[in-house]
C-alpha cells in the first residue's frame, strides 16, 4: 500500500519543471508572467518608499525637545510645543485596550474551539465577533458615545448637562478593546485549532478536566501566538483615529478631572499621537506640516516595532524555520481576517 | 449504583469546576454577542428620527451636503424643509465609487502578487515581500493620509492636473491634489495586503497533485495558475474580496484628509475629469462631524450616515461567510 501512494511534495512548494522556459510561453501568458513581477516589485518599492520618505521627513523634523513639551495653542511654530502628551496619551489608550482585550479574547476563543457547546450558541457567538471584525471603528466611536453619556457611567468620565460628557481615557480604552478584539480571537482560535489532538487526549488520559487541560496545557503551549496576537491587537489600537477623535475629545493636552492621581487623569481628556497628527495635518486645524511629520515618524516607528515584535513571537524563536515562517503568516492571516476596521 | 459512583467520582475530579469554567467562558462569549448586539440596536435608535423625517428620499439626491449639515449645526432649516431634511446620495455616491474603483483595482493587483508570492518569486525575495506585505497591513491609516496629502496630493496637483481642466469645471467645483483618485489608490494600497494573504494561502493550499497534473500534460505554468490553482482558490479570493471591501468602506481618516475638503459627489459626466473631482465617502463625513454631536438634528443625521455603514458592513460579513463555502467542497479550509 505504501508502495503504491507517489512521493508527494510539501503543500505550498513552488512546481519547477526542467527545462522550462518562460520564452517559450505563448505572448498572453509572458505579459501575466511580467504583471506578477511588477506587482510584486511595485509593492516593495511602494513600502521602501514610504519608509524612506517618513525616515528623510521624520529625522529632519524630530528634535527631543518636541518628545519632553507639551503642545501648546499657539500659531507661532516654535511656540505650539511638542507632543508629550500625545504620546503619553497613545500609550495610556493602547494599555487599557489591551488589558481588556486580551484576556476577553483568549477566553472567547478558548469557550468556541474547546467548548464551543451549544453548537448554534458557539456559532452565533463565532458570527458576531466576525461582524465586530467587519464594523468600522467610526461605528464603534458612535455607539460607545451613546452607552458613555449615560449618567450612571459619569464615573467614567465626566459629568455633563445630560447625563456624562462620555469623554475620557477609559472611555476610549474601552472602546479600542473591542477593536483588538477579534484580533485576538481569531489568533487564539487558529493556534489552537491547529495544536495536535494528542496534547489534549494525553491530557484528558491522566483524568484532567477540560478546563485544566485548556489552561495548564493548551494555553501555556500557544503562548507565542496570542502574545503576538495581543501585539497586533496593540498595533491596531495605536493606530486608529476614528475612536480617538469621537470618544478621547481631542483637547490639545491632557487634562484630568478632578484630584485623585491616576483616575483623575484617565478620566479626563487628551489627544493621542494619531488624533495630535490629524490636527498637524493640513486637514487639522493645527496645520504644521514639520510636527505632523514628527509625530508620524515616531508612531510609525512604534508601529514597526510592534509587527516586528510579533513576527518574532509568532515565529516562537524559529523564525527561520518552514515552521516558524508557516506560524508568521498564520498569524497575518488571522490579522486579516480578525480586523477590517482602520 | 455504578453510575452513581463514577458520578460521584467525578464530581470529585472537578467536573463541577469543568462545568463552571465552561460557563463562564461562554457567558464572557455571549455578553460580546449581546453588546454587538445592543451596537446594532442603539444605532438604528438614535437614526431612526433622520430616516423618518426624510422617508427613502434620505438616500436620494437633492441638495448639498456641507449645506444641509451647516443649517443644522445653525439651527436654522433650509427654506421650505423640516430641520432635519437630508440627502445623502452624494456621501453614498462617493463611498460607492472609492470603494469600487479600490476593490477592483486590488483585486488585480493581489491576485498577481499573491501568484508572485507563491509561484513565481525567487526564495530571496519572496523572504523580502512577506516582511513589505505585513508593513504595508500595519501603517496606521493617519500616516497614509498624511503622506497622501503632502507628498501625493501636491505632486498630481502639479503634474497630471492642467490648468485647462481646472478651468473646466470652476464654476462647479475647484480642484486640487486631493481628490478621487489620490484616494482610491492609497485606498487600494491599504487594503491589498488582507487580499494578498487571503489569495497566497489559499493558493498554497492547492493540492500539488492537481498542479502537478496539468503540468504534466504539457501546459506551461502560468497556464496552470490561471486554469488550476486560481480556479480552486477563487472562493477564499472572493471571500477576500469581500473582507477588503468591508475595510475600504470604513476607512475614515485617510479619506477625509485625501479626498478633497467638500461634500461634492464626482460626477462621471465630466470625462476624465471625474478622477480628479473630490469625493466624500460615508465614514469620512461622519469623521468630520466629530465637533457638530451635540447638536441634536447633525448627532441623529450622523447616525443615520452610521447605521448604513453598520449595515452594508453586516451584510458584506455575512457575503463573506457564503462567498467561503464552495471551497470547503473540495476538503479545504480557506
Amino acid at each position: 500500500m505504501a508502495g503504491a501512494t507517489a512521493p508527494v511534495s510539501p503543500p505550498g512548494a513552488a512546481i519547477r519543471p526542467p527545462r522550462e522556459r518562460v520564452s517559450s510561453w505563448p505572448l498572453v501568458d509572458r505579459i501575466f508572467y511580467g504583471l506578477c513581477w511588477a506587482t510584486g516589485i511595485g509593492l516593495c518599492l511602494i513600502a521602501v518608499w514610504i519608509v524612506l520618505f517618513m525616515l528623510s521627513k521624520g529625522i529632519s523634523n524630530l528634535s527631543l525637545h518636541l518628545l519632553v513639551t507639551s503642545p501648546a495653542a499657539s500659531l507661532h511654530q516654535t511656540q505650539s510645543g511638542g507632543f508629550k502628551d500625545p504620546l503619553i496619551g497613545t500609550f495610556i489608550v493602547a494599555a487599557i485596550g489591551i488589558v481588556i482585550a486580551a484576556p476577553l479574547g483568549v477566553a472567547i476563543a478558548a469557550w468556541l474551539v474547546e467548548f464551543g457547546r451549544p453548537a448554534w450558541l458557539a456559532r452565533a457567538v463565532e458570527s458576531s465577533i466576525e461582524m465586530l471584525a467587519g464594523t468600522p471603528s467610526v461605528v464603534l466611536a458612535l455607539f460607545a458615545l451613546i452607552i458613555f453619556s449615560q449618567g450612571f457611567l459619569s464615573f467614567l468620565s465626566q459629568g455633563a448637562a445630560h447625563g456624562a460628557l462620555g469623554l475620557s481615557f477609559f472611555n476610549a480604552g474601552i472602546t479600542m478593546s473591542l477593536l483588538a478584539l477579534p484580533l485576538i480571537v481569531a489568533v487564539t482560535r487558529e493556534a489552537l485549532q491547529q495544536l495536535p489532538a494528542r496534547m489534549r487526549e494525553a491530557s484528558l488520559a491522566l483524568g484532567k478536566t477540560r478546563a485544566t487541560t485548556t489552561r495548564h496545557v493548551l494555553l501555556p503551549a500557544i503562548r507565542p501566538s496570542i502574545a503576538s496576537g495581543v501585539v497586533l491587537g496593540m498595533g491596531r489600537i495605536i493606530g486608529d483615529t476614528a475612536i480617538i477623535t469621537l470618544v478621547l475629545g481631542v483637547s490639545l493636552t491632557n487634562e484630568p478631572v478632578g484630584h485623585t492621581p491616576v483616575v483623575g487623569y484617565l478620566r479626563g481628556t487628551g489627544s493621542t499621537l494619531t488624533s495630535y497628527i490629524y490636527n498637524n495635518s493640513p486637514a487639522g486645524d493645527g496645520n504644521s506640516h514639520e510636527k505632523a511629520y514628527a509625530a508620524a515618524f515616531v508612531l510609525l516607528m512604534i508601529v514597526l516595532a510592534l509587527n516586528a515584535l510579533a513576527t518574532r513571537l509568532a515565529g516562537g524563536g524559529q523564525a527561520g524555520t518552514d515552521n516558524g515562517r508557516r506560524r508568521v503568516r498564520n498569524t497575518l492571516l488571522a490579522y486579516a481576517r480578525g480586523g477590517a476596521t482602520s | 449504583m455504578l453510575a452513581a459512583a463514577r458520578k460521584h467520582l467525578r464530581g470529585r475530579t472537578g467536573a463541577a469546576s469543568d462545568r463552571r469554567a465552561e460557563r463562564t467562558l461562554g457567558a464572557l462569549g455571549v455578553a460580546v454577542m449581546a453588546l454587538i448586539g445592543a451596537m446594532v440596536v442603539t444605532v438604528l435608535v438614535k437614526a431612526w428620527p433622520s430616516f423618518s423625517a426624510n422617508g427613502l428620499s434620505w438616500f436620494g439626491p437633492g441638495g448639498e451636503v456641507d449645506t444641509e449639515l451647516r443649517h443644522m449645526r445653525e439651527g436654522i432649516p433650509l427654506p421650505g424643509h423640516g430641520q432635519l431634511y437630508f440627502r445623502a446620495w452624494p456621501l453614498i455616491w462617493g463611498t460607492l465609487i472609492t470603494t469600487l474603483f479600490a476593490v477592483a483595482l486590488g483585486l488585480l493587483v493581489s491576485t498577481l502578487a499573491a501568484v508572485f508570492l507563491t509561484e513565481f518569486a525567487p526564495a530571496r525575495l519572496r523572504r523580502a515581500l512577506e516582511p513589505v506585505i505585513r508593513l504595508l497591513a500595519g501603517v496606521p491609516s493617519v500616516i497614509y493620509g498624511l503622506v497622501g496629502i503632502l507628498a501625493i496630493a501636491p505632486w498630481i496637483n502639479e503634474h497630471l492636473l492642467s490648468n485647462a481642466r481646472k478651468q473646466s469645471v470652476i464654476y462647479v467645483v475647484q480642484l486640487n491634489g486631493a481628490n478621487l483618485t489620490t484616494g482610491t489608490v492609497i485606498l487600494m494600497v491599504m487594503i491589498v495586503p488582507i487580499m494578498i494573504a487571503i489569495t497566497a494561502n489559499a493558493l498554497s493550499a492547492v493540492p500539488n497533485s492537481w498542479r502537478e497534473g496539468s503540468v504534466a500534460l504539457g501546459v506551461n505554468r502560468w497556464r496552470t495558475i490561471w486554469r488550476v490553482s486560481l480556479r480552486t482558490a477563487w472562493p477564499a479570493i472572493a471571500a477576500g474580496t469581500v473582507l477588503a471591501t468591508a475595510r475600504a468602506l470604513g476607512e475614515a481618516v485617510m479619506l477625509a484628509m485625501v479626498s478633497g475638503g467638500r461634500a461634492f459627489g464626482a460626477n462621471p459626466l465630466d470625462g476624465l475629469t471625474f478622477f480628479y473631482e473630490p469625493v466624500r465617502p460615508i465614514a469620512a463625513q461622519i469623521f468630520q462631524e466629530s465637533e457638530g454631536l451635540t447638536i441634536p438634528a447633525v448627532k441623529h443625521t450622523v447616525y443615520a450616515l452610521g447605521a448604513v455603514l453598520l449595515v452594508s458592513a453586516t451584510l458584506l460579513s455575512f457575503a463573506g461567510w457564503a462567498a467561503k463555502q464552495p471551497m470547503k467542497r473540495y476538503g479545504i479550509n480557506p
